[in-house]
């Protein structure tokens, strides 16, 4: 018997994971599975549908046009200067990439029992593809963002644009990674108890009003001064804030937040990274 | 011969029952003891899996201390009874599930096939599909680009390739999925009961395909299966399990014979009568003189008689039948009873079926003692000694279970004018 060719293998099958081994190199092997994947859902969204991709407008439009008439003109809610709809418009659009990652991601693992119960390929793809998926849906709502600014700002509105636009690849960075994280964290604990994916469903939408997805920080801070440290320990509120600071001139900008939340993103990332790790190769028994 | 998988006391513990605010203390519990470095306290109890019983703990061991090794090339068949554990091995080879102990050690690019079609999206085109599907299965894009043609052509659907696969029917969806995982690289390749779908001109083709890939490019299969045919016809060794153990591994044709035997019941018949004579004990048996219900289909039956005679009469006749399940008459055939035997007392007697010729299915037999005229009956016994006739690879292994007649015939062509 040949010893020397004996002790040579592939791969082992062991009952442990290494928890902080991502297996990186396994996902970009199947790399063109996370672009299938992407563009799977991209083109099924809107498969048999006679608008196509204009949904992915409507939807943010529509809620604009709400918030506007509900919270600006019903409410009085200041918006720092800046015209209403645009000023809504940067929020959500950043709170509704971070909510459709962490609500997609949170159920994972039970929306693809099936597919992931059959065949082996590196469960992190599944989460990165929703993170992926959405960040199309994301762009597109960026660039009505950004029409509507120019449309504003030729109108004469009060847009200052400053340097800290440029932090915007970060900002988006931190919201994925955040969005994945938190998703991959309760995805973990969702396969077998199905609790918390309730808590996910009713609390997102809440979770809303406790970032400046509707009323600037500066608000906040003048009518519940007490309180406002509440909004700002959202990390959220740091991208949201730098993101309005950066493309209208508003809002406020502090290194200290965004310090703040990088390091708690960081700090999600790896808990859900780890969590992840542990669950993913099990989860088929009890999903 | 090099290794292709070495698995290593492999065992893999379910927990069974709904899970609830009950199992979260349990969870709670194990999770404290594996802090401490503590054995798992719920993995001590468990028991060998065996649905028929209601066990004491709520652990059950799918797989229990399972060691083998398969070489380079081989096509391996895995067999065993529902629950003997065959799809949590193959679960855990593929990467599904992983192993509460023990290990697997594996050379080469595994590729699986537990389910076909998976991941398909219903709205999504064939040729989406095709490209969705092999990257799951792990293709590279370019790799797919390379087969596509052939993949199409495999599955016949070319007509069809932008329409969405839900419009498809299910032979149509069975083939394309077949067609792209048949064409994936892999040096292991994984097939779970797959080919149970679809039509038997698409099964023939699909075993034909496994046929070329473990021996014609010498890729190492693993196949489980419930049709003991295209096992034998496909595998060059096998695994037999058994509540999650291995029983044994060895030649297919022994180990389907040992599944086969697994449950077996005592099938001869023996009468008691006062009558002149009567039959005193019928029984199966192989060629080897073992007593069995349970034949390949290449080999002999033997049909072993024991008859008693208080009276003896010339004109006696002994009259046989093989039965079909629905108690139809295969053949039958009739002797004269002096042939053997002119005198009181007792005989034995084989009737043989030589092999090669009934067809795999289940039987049983009627056989009769009466006067050569017929008008009176001594002894008549009717669906006694069933037996199984199981497939060993005749050329209709891909058609188990459908109905092709119950004779295999040794055809004869001639080409009269061409």
């Amino acid at each position: 018997m040949n010893q020397s060719a004996e002790e040579h293998w592939d791969m082992e099958i062991t009952p442990k994971n290494n928890l902080f081994n991502l297996k990186l190199k396994d996902v970009w092997q199947y790399r063109d599975l996370l672009i299938l994947l992407v563009r799977r859902d991209f083109v099924s969204f809107y498969k048999q549908t006679v608008l196509g991709p204009v949904w992915f407008f409507i939807q943010p439009a529509i809620t604009i046009v709400i918030y506007t008439l509900v919270f600006s003109n019903l409410a009085k809610i200041s918006t720092d200067d800046v015209p209403a709809p645009l000023f809504y418009l940067a929020g959500t659009i950043i709170w509704n990439y971070f909510a459709d990652c962490l609500i997609k991601t949170s159920t994972v693992f039970k929306d693809n029992s099936a597919m992931l119960g059959k065949v082996y390929f590196p469960r992190l793809i599944m989460p990165l593809s929703i993170v992926f998926s959405n960040l199309i849906r994301f762009a597109v709502q960026l660039l009505l963002f950004i029409v509507l600014l120019f449309y504003y700002y030729f109108k004469g509105a009060a847009i200052h644009p400053t340097v800290y636009i440029f932090l915007f690849p970060l900002l988006l960075l931190l919201i994925a990674a955040l969005g994945l994280g938190l998703g991959m964290l309760i995805s973990a604990v969702t396969t077998k108890y199905r609790d918390l994916a309730f808590v996910v469903t009713f609390g997102v939408p809440l979770l809303m009003y406790t970032t400046t997805v509707i009323y600037p920080l500066s608000e906040a801070i003048s009518k519940y001064p007490a309180y406002s440290w509440f909004i700002k320990f959202n990390p959220i509120t740091a991208v949201i804030e730098t993101f309005r600071y950066g493309f209208l001139g508003r809002g406020s900008f502090s290194w200290n937040l965004m310090g703040y939340s990088t390091a708690v993103t960081l700090i999600i990332l790896l808990l859900g990274i780890i969590v992840f790790n542990k669950v993913e190769k099990t989860f088929v028994d009890t999903v | 011969m090099a290794k292709a998988i070495k698995v290593e006391n492999l065992s893999k513990a379910y927990q069974l029952g709904s899970f609830g605010t009950g199992t979260i203390s349990r969870d709670l519990e194990r999770f404290w003891a594996r802090m401490r470095g503590k054995e798992d306290p719920f993995l001590k109890i468990g028991e060998v899996n065996d649905r028929t019983k209601k066990g004491e703990s709520d652990i059950v061991w799918s797989l229990k201390d399972i060691n083998f090794e398969i070489e380079q090339g081989d096509s391996v068949g895995i067999i065993g009874r529902n629950g003997a554990g065959k799809s949590t091995l193959l679960k855990i080879l593929s990467r599904v599930t992983s192993p509460t102990t023990g290990s697997v050690k594996i050379k080469g690019r595994i590729a699986s096939l537990l389910e076909v079609g998976t991941g398909f999206h219903p709205e999504l085109s064939g040729e989406e599909n095709i490209y969705l599907n092999g990257a799951i299965l792990g293709m590279r894009k370019a790799e797919i680009k390379r087969k596509f043609d052939a993949i199409v052509d495999f599955a016949g659907v070319e007509r069809y390739i932008d329409t969405p696969v839900k419009r498809y029917s299910s032979g149509m969806y069975v083939r394309l999925a077949f067609a792209v995982a048949a064409h994936l690289e892999s040096e292991i390749l994984i097939v779970d009961e797959v080919l149970s779908v679809g039509d038997a001109e698409f099964q023939k083709k699909c075993l034909g395909k496994m046929d070329e890939v473990s021996k014609g490019e010498g890729r190492t299969v693993l196949f489980v299966s419930h049709n003991m045919g295209s096992v034998q016809q496909l595998c060059n060794n096998c695994i037999l399990l058994d509540q999650g153990k291995v029983e044994s591994i060895g030649a297919p044709a022994l180990l389907v014979q040992k599944y086969y035997n697994q449950n077996v019941q005592n099938l001869s018949f023996s009468g008691n009568k006062n009558a002149d004579i009567y039959f005193k004990q019928i029984y199966t048996c192989n060629a080897k003189n073992e007593q069995t219900s349970n034949f390949s289909h290449s080999e002999d039956i033997h049909l072993r008689i024991v008859i008693h005679v208080n009276k003896y009469d010339p004109i006696q006749n002994i009259g046989l039948a093989l039965l079909t399940r629905d108690k139809r008459r295969v053949f039958t055939v009739n002797r004269s009873f002096s042939e053997f035997y002119s005198s009181t007392g007792e005989v034995t007697v084989d009737f043989i079926i030589e092999g090669g010729m009934i067809a795999p299915n289940s039987y049983s037999f009627l056989v009769a003692l009466n006067s050569r005229t017929g008008t009176v009956t001594y002894d008549w016994q009717e669906d006694i000694c069933a037996i199984r006739v199981y497939d060993d690879g005749t050329e209709f292994a891909f058609a188990e279970g459908e109905d092709y007649g119950n004779i295999i015939l040794k055809d004869k062509w001639e080409i009269i004018k061409k």
